[in-house]
């Protein structure tokens, strides 16, 4: 319903007041006069009207009528016309509105969340460990931005399409990312990325990525229960697969098919391949030579120097540390925590436990969490 | 909604290129302002030709030169007329600047 009022007025706050307005009206007149017999068309007349009430105050009206006329016909839409065309769903026009690439990164996620998840300001403040005002104003910001810049309150066309589907499936992932830190996910955003991918999977269901970065989703959350041991972390190879959710993984498996066999895709996107990797990670036996060659082709594609540690990482199981070794040493990534501790791995099983301890030292440096850290203190001490 | 697209070019693109090539996009430009939708415009003498005014203590200050705190000139500005954001991005994706290494700001004008 919130989005069919952007949508119609293109202004969030007025659509927001507007449509608390229609509900607090009901939830005084229903239990006298009784429920409408079209309830959900009632609320959105009612918070139309309490809209244009709005806009008349403000003197935006001449601007707005544009773009109400035509519909209405001048006298306020009636509950019947409203009833008979169903209300559309314009669930994929917020979205893209909130992810446009004239907002800020920041502030695509946080209006994602607001508007499409309908996470309350402080709610999202918490889980991003910013202030509550800081976040407001970010809000505040983007919604102005999206009103005086105009803009548009659509989905993309044709040839535009994949570029900014790619920034709404970053949007969801950067969300997961933010509540799969935790085990916990205390902070609710791994369940709510989930919950919007499965949202554009059922409005994209042909997107081969949208499915892809679901499975991906899906397969990460399911190990959650497994990957710590009361405070301490536990790797991959290490983790009591009986406390996987296999339900999880068999959906997120089924999406993966369907993506895999899409005939319309030139090449696999990142998220497919990421999640077929996931995949092949959640079999009994891993198979190692398949998982390298996956991040060989992901490397390609993000040219990224991280998607070429976990290759190297994952050539260490399929050839031996030394090769794995050569590739690590040929990035650079002097910031990024894993490649010291990968490196210190590797180093260790070459049986150069010195320099082993040093490159664990670095990684500790870099450490931002208490499992981490820990994990690495007992790999020095190990060593 | 009217958008300002403010044309920021980088010094020395044009000049780079031969006179068939300079002419060709003299045109384009020209093109441009006799679109559908562009509703006023203004290119600017070169950067060499700017003078600069403050005014600081009831006195003014003129100094030769432009106010650049960017790399890039600012060359002039076509005023547009469009539904939204996008439309607006896709007219300024094609003016000259855009693929020569410059810069179009699209930044709304305030009306009433």
């Amino acid at each position: 319903m919130l989005a069919s009022l952007i949508g119609h007025f293109g202004d969030f706050d007025l659509a927001e007041e507007a449509a608390a307005e229609a509900f607090a009206i009901a939830t005084k007149r229903w239990p006298a006069d009784g429920v409408p017999d079209h309830p959900a068309a009632w609320l959105v007349t009612t918070a139309r009207r309490r809209a244009i009430d709005r806009l008349r105050r403000d003197r935006v009206l001449a601007a707005k009528l544009r773009l109400l006329l035509p519909e209405n016909g001048g006298a306020g839409p009636g509950e019947d016309d409203v009833a008979e065309r169903a209300i559309p769903d314009e669930r994929l026009e917020l979205v893209f509105m909130c992810c446009h690439p004239a907002l800020a990164p920041d502030a695509q996620v946080a209006l994602t969340l607001r508007a499409v998840g309908g996470l309350a300001t402080d709610e999202i403040a918490r889980a991003f460990l910013v202030p509550a005002e800081t976040m407001k104003r970010r809000l505040t910001r983007a919604k102005s931005k999206i009103k005086v810049a105009g803009i548009p309150f659509a989905v993309p066309s044709g040839p535009q399409l994949p570029e900014r589907l790619a920034v709404v499936l970053a949007v969801v992932y950067l969300i997961f990312n933010q509540g799969y830190g935790d085990h916990q996910d205390t902070s609710g955003l791994a369940a709510e990325a989930i919950r919007l991918g499965r949202v554009l999977a059922g409005l994209l269901p042909a997107e081969p990525e949208v499915l892809g970065l679901l499975a991906l989703m899906l397969l990460h959350d399911a190990r959650r229960a497994a990957r710590f041991d009361g405070q301490d972390l536990v790797l991959l190879p290490d983790q009591d697969r009986t406390r996987w959710d296999w339900r999880q993984i068999e959906q997120a498996r089924v999406l993966l098919d369907r993506a895999l066999l899409d005939p319309a895709a030139v090449r696999r996107g990142q998220y497919v391949i990421q999640a077929a990797i996931a995949s092949l990670q959640a079999e009994p036996r891993l198979d190692w030579p398949q998982i390298a060659a996956l991040y060989a082709e992901l490397a390609d594609l993000t040219d990224s120097d991280v998607v070429r540690l976990n290759r190297a990482v994952a050539i260490a199981e399929a050839e031996g540390p030394a090769p794995a070794l050569t590739l690590v040493e040929a990035l650079e990534l002097p910031g990024y925590q894993y490649w010291h501790s990968t490196r210190a791995e590797l180093l260790r099983r070459l049986g150069r436990a010195d320099e082993a301890r040093a490159a664990y030292r670095q990684a500790l440096a870099l450490a931002r969490t208490a499992p981490e850290r820990r994990f690495l203190e007992r790999r020095i001490a190990e060593a | 909604m009217q958008y300002a697209l403010l044309i920021y070019s980088k010094p020395g693109a044009v000049e780079a290129l031969g006179d068939a090539e300079r002419a060709a996009i003299h045109r384009e430009y020209l093109d441009i302002k006799q679109e559908p939708g562009i509703v006023g415009g203004a290119s600017l003498h070169p950067v060499e030709t700017a003078t600069t005014v403050r005014v600081q203590d009831g006195r003014t200050l003129v100094t030769d030169g432009p106010f650049a705190d960017t790399k890039e000139v600012f060359g002039g500005l076509y005023l547009l007329e469009a539904d939204d954001l996008d439309q607006a991005t896709k007219v300024a994706s094609r003016i000259p600047a855009a693929r020569l290494g410059g810069v179009i700001e699209i930044r709304p004008v305030v009306t009433d």
